[in-house]
């Protein structure tokens, strides 16, 4: 069971994007920020534990001199091994930020190259690997970035072919010991994964199969792929096989976010349909297969939900965002 | 955003537009053949080819601003006239049901069979005329080419992007108050009840399988809805049922026409989010703007011919009303041209409102500059 807590007022409504809402745990300095998208602008909000708002910042685009505001798509904490960056995507690159968004570090404009006229240019999909931050790009291409433990010299040190349709999100987890073990995953528009193993080289290890819904949010845990699609389904795969596991019929619009418990291995699922779900997913030490049951539903009123995350390691509490809405729901186990 | 969003836009709004319309023009007793004709020349200037083919270029969507420039000329393409207030009730009637139809598409791809619903209703409007059913039909042709073929994907980013356009506007319409699919604070009403959209199953069963693929478990969870299996699907050829309602006229001639435009409904935090744009109508605006009206082909009304005044309101004195009340932050209000940059464009585009010229308001000047400022301070 959820209750409502406390809405943190947002200055500008959430755009309706997909994975429109990050969260930067701080417990030690008993902090939690917020960042979400409006439209040409971003907004980064502070808060105490009990949803008290602290500080706010917003960010813009980097434009063109008489032009208008170019879009972003997206806004989202990269955890690396020695610093935090937040990274800005939008229709005309990829800004990066130190971790309070004070100072802009780095600068990537979109090369709109070979696009057609009809063709719309944006960077969308962040996620850290290692001391890498990998973006997604409207072509399929994913750009990664090394970032260095401190200043502003990151590079540009790898493009991944492996998507032919514009990239949607990307998610990784912390490299296990092994070889040959699946630790990041890109999706697209046509709903096809790829799976990647990070390293100086990204190495391609698998790819998943779309069938005709994009594939709009993606998680992964243990090596187990969950993907949400634009049809309401839930999938969840073998990273490392691409063989599908489990086929859930989550939701009754498209799915906007997914987010992980890690710890405790919950998932939760977002959609347009008003809908936050919540499930446990868990393998079989017996048959090594994967299991998911169903934990918890929360319907957010006339809501169309467009972001959601856990605030807390546990997966006790979480936030959501939704298109129009100038404020970000807290919701809290009981 | 999406490049390919203005057609959808254009012609849904424009639709809205004519049924508004045709209900006012109704209920305010104007002849059948003045009304015939008022409509007639509004179709016929929307589906003007040169003007649709700008339409359907790839290109950005343009602001609020310069959308309802293109509306106010249109309003004013035949013999009826608007005032201010009236055409500010009109776009907030136009803009609210397209947000509407467009926030409730069961899939984003469905936002076509909402276009299709309003030529479908065009073309009755007109249905005596076979060469304007005709040009209506043409349209309705490239909309089936240019968007019959993409992905859902693509359409997700049209649909993200037309979200984009309508966001923060939360104008009360009356009646979708009494209908209740708009709350009292602006908000639509999600139902979470109803068929679902078509390609996608009803929330609730979840299926495991084993590494070979085989389903070994199969379990049912409570989704909080109370959902059905699609129906059917709509046609998306030149004719047939589209299946969804959405689009289609909701004005009869019992349900009249009416909005509350509380001043606190336009979020203003995000009005002065558009002010810190340095120019409110920047260049590339203008050249749009001056591609589509050199496009759209006004026909100037021959000879003295009686022009009538349309009211979107009940009566006169609540027109006047409204007028004083108009909130002060609607940005069509003034629109400061500081385009001095690029004064040839300038002087395209004004070239081009000239030939807008309305007989009884002679306005047009030699000195371009200041006078295309008044001129678009007066629409």
């Amino acid at each position: 069971m959820f209750r409502r807590e406390r809405s943190i007022p947002l200055r500008g409504s959430a755009a309706a994007l997909c994975n429109n809402l990050s969260v930067l745990q701080l417990p030690v300095h008993n902090l939690t920020h917020f960042g979400v998208v409006h439209g040409p602008s971003a907004q980064l909000v502070s808060a105490a534990p009990e949803g008290v708002p602290l500080a706010q910042r917003q960010l813009h685009a980097k434009e063109r001199a008489g032009v208008s505001l170019p879009l972003i798509t997206q806004v989202h904490w990269c955890v690396l091994p020695f610093r935090i960056l937040l990274v800005l995507t939008s229709h005309r690159g990829i800004q990066m930020y130190e971790s309070d968004g004070s100072v802009m570090v780095y600068w990537h404009a979109l090369d709109s190259g070979d696009a057609s006229p009809v063709q719309a240019v944006f960077a969308r999909g962040i996620a850290s690997s290692g001391h890498f931050i990998c973006v997604g790009t409207w072509s399929g291409r994913v750009l990664v970035f090394d970032v260095p433990a401190k200043g502003p010299n990151i590079v540009l040190s790898e493009e991944l072919a492996g998507h032919l349709t514009s990239v949607t999100d990307i998610a990784s987890e912390h490299a296990q010991e092994q070889d040959c073990i699946a630790d990041m995953v890109t999706a697209d528009d046509s709903g096809l994964l790829c799976v990647w193993r990070s390293g100086p080289e990204f190495k391609l290890l698998t790819r998943i199969p779309g069938f005709g819904a994009p594939c709009t949010s993606v998680q992964l845990w243990q090596g187990i792929v969950a993907a949400g699609y634009g049809n309401g389904q839930l999938c969840l795969y073998e990273a490392s096989t691409g063989t599908l596991h489990a086929q859930i019929n989550a939701h009754a619009r498209a799915i906007c976010a997914l987010d992980l418990a890690p710890m405790v291995g919950k998932l939760l699922s977002a959609a347009e349909d008003t809908f936050v779900h919540i499930w446990k997913l868990n393998r079989n030490l017996k048959n090594g297969c994967i299991e998911v049951e169903h934990c918890h539903g929360e319907c957010v009123p006339d809501t169309q939900v467009c972001g959601a995350r856990f605030c807390d390691p546990s997966g006790s509490s979480l936030a959501v965002t939704g298109y129009d809405l100038a404020e970000i729901l807290r919701f809290s186990s009981v | 955003m999406s490049m390919r969003t203005l057609p959808l836009l254009f012609l849904n709004l424009g639709g809205e537009m004519l049924y508004i319309l045709d209900q006012r023009l109704r209920a305010q007793n104007i002849p059948g053949d003045k009304a015939r004709r008022v409509l007639h020349d509004i179709i016929s200037t929307m589906f003007n080819k040169n003007f649709i083919e700008e339409l359907f270029k790839p290109q950005e969507l343009y602001s609020k601003k310069a959308l309802r420039t293109i509306y106010d000329r249109l309003a004013h393409a035949s013999i009826m006239r608007l005032n201010q207030a009236s055409m500010d009730k009109l776009y907030d009637l136009m803009t609210m049901a397209l947000k509407y139809q467009v926030l409730l598409c069961p899939r984003p791809k469905d936002v076509l069979l909402v276009t299709f619903n309003h030529l479908d209703a065009i073309k009755g409007f007109i249905r005596d005329n076979p060469a304007l059913v005709h040009l209506v039909d043409e349209t309705s042709q490239q909309l089936i080419e240019a968007y019959g073929g993409l992905s859902a994907g693509e359409f997700q980013l049209i649909r993200q992007t037309l979200l984009t356009f309508f966001q923060d506007l939360h104008i009360r319409v009356s009646i979708f108050l009494k209908d209740k699919v708009q709350n009292s604070n602006g908000r639509f009403v999600l139902p979470v009840s109803g068929p679902v959209p078509w390609e996608t199953e009803v929330p609730g069963l979840i299926r495991m399988f084993d590494h070979k693929g085989k389903e070994v478990k199969r379990t049912e969870f409570r989704h909080g809805g109370n959902y059905i299996a699609a129906l059917k699907e709509g046609s998306f050829e030149l004719y047939g049922d589209r299946v969804l309602k959405l689009g289609t006229n909701m004005y009869s001639a019992n349900r009249p026409v009416e909005t509350h435009t509380s001043g606190a409904s336009k979020n203003l935090a995000s009005q002065s989010q558009q002010s810190i744009a340095p120019n409110p109508l920047a260049k590339e605006e203008l050249n749009f703007l001056a591609k589509l009206m050199g496009g759209m082909e006004i026909r100037k009304p021959s000879g003295p011919e009686p022009g009538f005044r349309l009211n979107l309101f009940t009566t006169d004195e609540e027109e006047e009303q409204a007028a004083l009340t108009r909130p002060e932050e609607l940005p069509h209000e003034v629109v400061n041209i500081q385009a001095t940059q690029d004064q040839q464009r300038n002087q395209e585009l004004a070239r081009i409102m000239g030939e807008f010229e309305v007989t009884d308001q002679p306005r047009w000047s030699a000195s371009k500059g200041d006078d295309l400022l008044a001129m678009m301070d007066e629409l």
